[in-house]
């Protein structure tokens, strides 16, 4: 079995006018025509999986992702029902679904299948696989797109996505159905005056394009935030799919992109793009946001009694959690220039998170634990009597690494101005490898100085901490 | 023809949860109860109206969204299975429904010559949307009186709270209008919750009522400021309101239901009747009944 890979993406429009009315104008057309053309791409890469990340199914509880294996139904649109139905029935990779939703879990997503008769498949997806998969012979997945998920949720999404292809050795194609602007007429408009809602929206559509054609994918991720405010109705649904589609391609910014087609649908900006993963030769430019492997979440809101912020002081009970053992905690103190944050652990002494001097910032030693749980990702190192238990360093330095991201934000400061890092281990022959590892997929991407050492015990059950300085001058 | 008349105007909420909860016989999946404070709501709404006598309810509902004017049923007959596409582990329900498409199209032409952009839906494979499903059924488990359902046109995501209101002020206005010249009696329903964050994780057991609570202080303070403004007969408050409330407490007031009731009532000054309050996975929702039938003197 080969690697599975993603061989190719694809960002196509959700509305239903490029199926049921492309000949009522010429811009509906072309855009059909890219559709085909598309298709055809997929079928000559002998593509065996098409995945849709749809921005017009919105979710709530974590994401969800389409498990039956032969949904059929008849879609009508909600706007649009005055241009007919498209009666559906599709092939879905049901295995994959659900190994996708224990890959989610995994890195600690939430998540879940949807498996029922006569669930409502949405616009975006019915569209796309109506016309990217016209006879059915490739099969499918659907996800959600998550009301409330932020960026890292969102990437960690597409990680454990690209674990089941490469786990099941698929060669996967990636498209989000999606507006660009997704302004439309707020009054009914006949076919031949359809144009890009303002010039506005039209500028900041070609804008993201020119970025898309020169395969930079991760740039547009990046600005999502910011195309979001610009030109995107404030629906439940922010401009995710970037997000999403940039981490599928591990967020490069070298594919080889290609405007298929651009035009207007009642007012929206709708494009199909195709990028391809081939390097494009014009050399990979820097990654400068925090690339998240495991999700440790603002969520977990119906657990609140269980989550109450350690008051700090309180002894540990007898019979704690493994977790919850250690020294007291306490308050960060407040010194001239310190910087504290509620979103990393508190201190096990009085110290601040951080100090800021001139330029600089010096970090007090940050480790794995959770702000407010407390708890280790990767677990604990031992028990209460001291019993050795079995841990994952990989997993503890990731939470370091974003323990000190959440102290350098808290700052205004930014992950590439750190400058220097000492690291401690309490067990250099065990965990130096998977400590390394890490480093290179994050810090060592930024380029600090390192000095590694081995200590004896750190004054909680974890096995690794780091003494960060901050240079924070442009 | 006797003048038409609103006997009374409701707001009431449509999370699945409330049906599911019930176990129906439309109703595919099973529940063990749970959200009774708000059921009981409805079935204090359901005894309250039981001696009522009227022809038709006017439901607006959230959950058909339309960005290009404002639709309504336009058939007199849907029938068929809703699957809520975020709840549907809760919700699969098999409805079958009637429609008073003269009274629809009543309002409809009322709004288009108020210069308002409007629709009638007429595709027979529509499908309806849960949140008109769920209040209509728990408002009228029986299904006996024809609906009128409008949708929820998503101005305040294109525009703002105030662009939304105007729009909606003016939509309640011709519905009066129509309704009057109708000569029927109806019902006006304004299916949303108050607050209206969710939490994002669901109990291993959705009905587990030991996890339900409101997602936090601000919206449940939000939540009665409303309601006291409701059982105090000051809706022009809550017109005045509806921007911070909208924007503070995330309200599902955003689809324009309430402003949309308020202005169909005329703004009333006389107190509603709170049925019931509880929270759904951290949203707000209450019952709340305007007895106008008892308030507004027909002139027949
Ligand atoms: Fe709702």
């Amino acid at each position: 079995m080969s690697a599975g890979e993603v061989v190719a993406s694809f960002v196509v429009p959700v509305h239903p006018h490029t199926v049921l009315a492309p000949e009522q104008n010429a811009g509906w057309q072309r855009l059909r025509d890219a559709f085909d053309e598309a298709a055809q791409t997929i079928r000559e890469l002998e593509a065996d999986l098409i995945i849709v990340y749809s921005t017009t199914w919105p979710s709530i509880i974590g994401h969800q992702i389409q498990a039956d294996p032969n949904p059929e139904w008849v879609m009508v649109d909600h706007d649009f029902h005055d241009l007919g139905s498209i009666p559906y029935s599709f092939n879905i990779d049901a295995e994959f679904a659900h190994a996708w939703d224990e890959a989610n879990q995994n890195r600690g997503l939430q998540s879940r299948c949807v498996n029922y008769k006569g669930f409502p498949i949405d616009v975006g997806s019915v569209v796309a696989l109506t016309l990217l998969n016209p006879d059915n012979k490739i099969p499918a997945v659907i996800v959600s797109s998550n009301m409330y998920a932020n960026r890292s949720e969102t990437t960690v999404l597409a990680k454990a996505c690209l674990d089941v292809v490469k786990a099941q050795g698929r060669r996967a194609v990636a498209v989000t159905a999606m507006s660009l602007s997704n302004r439309m007429f707020t009054d009914f408009i006949e076919p031949e005056n359809d144009k890009i809602h303002s010039l506005k929206d039209d500028e900041w559509n070609r804008k993201i394009l020119e970025f898309l054609e020169q395969g930079r994918l991760e740039d547009v991720g990046q600005l999502s935030r910011t195309i979001h405010r610009q030109i995107r109705v404030q629906k439940v649904v922010a401009f995710k799919p970037m997000w999403w589609l940039s981490a599928m391609n591990g967020n490069r910014n070298d594919l080889t992109g290609r405007i298929m087609a651009y035009e207007a649908i009642h007012g929206a900006g709708g494009a199909v793009v195709s990028l391809d993963p081939t390097p494009s030769g014009a050399g990979d430019k820097e990654y400068d946001e925090d690339d998240v492997e495991y999700f440790h979440g603002e969520r977990g809101v119906l657990d609140t009694i269980d989550e109450v912020e350690d008051d700090g002081g309180s002894p540990p009970q007898e019979g704690s959690k493994p977790t919850k053992q250690g020294p007291d905690l306490w308050e960060p103190t407040e010194a001239e220039g310190s910087v504290n944050t509620t979103t990393a652990p508190k201190p096990v002494g009085a110290y601040p998170h951080a100090r800021r001097v001139g330029d600089m910032l010096f970090l007090s030693g940050v480790g794995p634990r959770q702000p407010g749980t407390n708890a280790i990702p990767g677990g604990p190192i031992h028990d209460n009597e001291g019993v050795p238990l079995e841990y994952d360093i990989r997993a503890q330095t990731h939470a370091v690494v974003e323990n000190v991201r959440r102290i350098v934000e808290e700052a205004g400061a930014r992950m590439d101005q750190i400058v220097d890092v000492t690291t401690f281990l309490v067990d250099m022959k065990r965990d130096f490898a998977g400590y390394n590892e890490v480093w290179a997929e994050t810090l060592g991407k930024v380029g600090p100085t390192r000095t590694t050492l081995a200590i004896d015990a750190l004054p909680t059950p974890i096995a690794v901490e780091m003494k960060v300085i901050v240079h924070m001058a442009d | 023809m006797a003048k038409g008349q609103i006997v009374a105007g409701c707001i009431a909420p449509h999370p699945p949860h409330l049906v599911y909860a019930e176990n129906p016989p439309q109703n595919e999946p099973v529940a063990e109860g749970g959200w009774e404070q708000l059921r009981w709501g409805y079935e204090r709404l359901r005894a309250s109206l039981a001696d009522i006598d009227y022809d038709a309810i006017v439901l607006l509902s959230p959950h058909w969204q339309t960005y290009v004017g404002t639709h309504f049923l336009g058939l007199p007959h849907f029938e068929g299975l809703s699957v809520d596409p975020i709840f549907p582990n809760l919700f699969r329900y098999h409805y079958d429904m009637n429609v008073d498409v003269e009274l629809a199209k009543a309002i409809h032409d009322e709004a288009e010559a108020a210069g308002l952009p409007v629709k009638m839906m007429e595709n027979p494979d529509f499908r309806v949307d849960y949140g008109t499903i769920t209040t209509g059924h728990l408002f009228n488990p029986d299904w006996d009186k024809p609906l009128v359902v409008i949708s929820s046109n998503r101005s305040t995501a294109y525009y703002s709270v105030e662009v939304m209101q105007e729009m909606m002020i003016e939509l309640g206005r011709v519905t009066r209008k129509a309704i009057e010249a109708s000569g029927k009696k109806v019902v006006v329903l304004a299916s949303n919750s108050l607050s209206h964050r969710h939490f994002t994780t669901e109990s291993e057991v959705p009905e587990d009522m030991s996890k339900e609570h409101i997602t936090s202080h601000a919206m449940h303070l939000w939540d009665m400021r409303m309601i006291e403004y409701m059982r105090t007969g000051q809706a022009q408050r809550i017109l005045d309101e509806m921007p911070e409330f909208t924007e503070q407490a995330i309200a599902e007031s955003d689809g324009g239901g309430l402003s949309w009731l308020l202005s169909t009532l005329d703004v009333p000054t006389y107190p509603a009747t709170l049925h019931g309050y509880g929270t759904i996975i951290g949203t707000g929702n209450a019952v709340v009944e305007w007895p106008c039938h008892a308030h507004e003197v027909s002139e027949a």
